[in-house]
């Protein structure tokens, strides 16, 4: 029998691949820094590749928190 | 599409034949020069032949040419030339233990020919959302998804045929959602790669003849990394293989550091009844098998089963997902 924390886990990953995917279709992509001021295209990319870069970060620390909060009994033992 | 069922059958067919007839004479073949390695989880500690690399590689690369005979392009040669370089990649560890950081960065360079060959669109696909243009940023994704691919799929490799049971299962997930997209050449070219993995688990699966060495898993791991490239499906194989870049991810941040497989302490221990329960030790890594087993011990068939399990319920989240990108 497989333990319901890994199917857990698993569907959370998939829900954050998900999730990721739409914020930077929708709200990454299509946003331009240099509306407001002028910027030049390629520092507006780099920009936006660090946002992108900080969304990983951000990911990597909520599967953590997931992680410790699905497996707390597992990860004790 | 007459064609396209005829390329199917026959790449299918030449890819699991392939395999299949030239493990038992590579099994006699490494035997008897004694390129043997104990199996420690085994009642006895049996001998098992390795690496099994070379048949895995020759059934890619003949099931490759086939299907570039009926379709020749360059996305299917790009698949076979950084195979065959991860090949190249992963007998050099089998030969001798190289650092930790070797594979990462020697499975960067196999990407290169991808890059060489135009074999890209750096459009990354969403489903439902759709796809957003990168593209400097692709090139440094395609740069980091061999070794990725190539090392999640190495970290699995940890009891007798999960690394080719799990490549064989995301396989055919993979190929079953570039088919829902009709890109069939790739779904065909994944195909082959899901009957390769398939063929070499008759012999790896519990109890093991061969085991794949780090030449047949990096093999497995980076055709499926270019398979997901060139077929613009990034996001479908990662969700494939969530399960192996679970263990990834759970043995990164229980060690915090990348270190090579030997140097790291076994998050499991072996009972008098020979089943595998969840080591004590505070230092060794957190990993899927370890979660498996945390509960209660299990034997090693009985966590290939779970862990085919968990292959099986990603590659239909993965199928789902592409039927989502179609939308």
């Amino acid at each position: 029998m497989i333990p319901w924390q890994v199917f857990a886990f698993v569907s959370a990953m998939w829900l954050l691949i998900l999730l990721g995917g739409a914020l930077i279709v929708t709200v990454l992509g299509p946003f331009s820094f240099g509306g407001f001021v002028g910027l030049d295209p390629i520092l507006n990319s780099g920009i936006k590749v660090a946002i992108a870069l900080s969304l990983v970060s951000v990911w990597i620390l909520i599967l953590s928190a997931i992680k410790n909060w699905i497996f707390k009994k597992q990860i004790k033992s | 599409m007459e064609n396209q069922i005829i390329a199917a059958v026959l790449v299918s067919i030449v890819a699991f034949f392939t395999v299949f007839t030239i493990t038992p004479y590579l099994i006699k073949f490494l035997e008897k020069r004694n390129l043997v390695v104990k199996d420690y989880n085994r009642k006895g500690g049996a001998m098992v032949a390795r690496p099994g690399g070379i048949s895995i590689i020759i059934g890619v690369i003949a099931s490759e040419l086939v299907l570039y005979a009926f379709f020749p392009s360059i996305h299917i040669l790009a698949i076979v030339i950084t195979s065959s370089l991860a090949f190249c990649v992963g007998i050099v560890d089998d030969r001798r233990v190289m650092g930790g950081w070797f594979k990462p960065i020697a499975l960067a360079f196999c990407a290169i020919p991808i890059l060489l060959l135009g074999a890209y669109d750096p459009e990354l696909t969403f489903p439902i959302f759709g796809s957003v243009k990168i593209p400097v940023l692709y090139i440094g994704l395609v740069i980091f998804m061999i070794p990725i691919t190539g090392n999640t799929i190495n970290s699995i490799d940890v009891l007798n045929g999960i690394a080719s049971g799990f490549t064989s299962i995301a396989s055919f997930a993979l190929s079953a959602a570039l088919f829902v997209m009709q890109n069939y050449e790739i779904a065909i070219a994944s195909l082959a790669l899901g009957f390769v993995s398939l063929a070499f688990y008759k012999y790896h699966k519990f109890p093991s003849r061969i085991f794949p060495g780090d030449s047949g898993v990096l093999v497995f791991g980076a055709t499926y990394g270019s398979i997901a490239i060139v077929g613009h499906v990034e996001v479908i194989a990662a969700v494939a293989l969530i399960p192996a870049i679970m263990n990834s991810f759970l043995f990164l941040s229980s060690m915090k550091k990348i270190i090579e497989h030997r140097q790291i302490k076994n998050p499991t221990f072996l009972s008098d009844d020979y089943k595998l329960g969840a080591t004590h030790d505070k230092d060794a890594p957190i990993t899927i098998v370890r979660l498996i087993v945390a509960g209660k011990p299990l034997t090693e068939k009985e966590i290939g089963t779970v862990i085919f399990g968990l292959a099986a319920f990603s590659g239909v989240l993965a199928v789902i997902t592409a039927f989502w990108m179609s939308v």
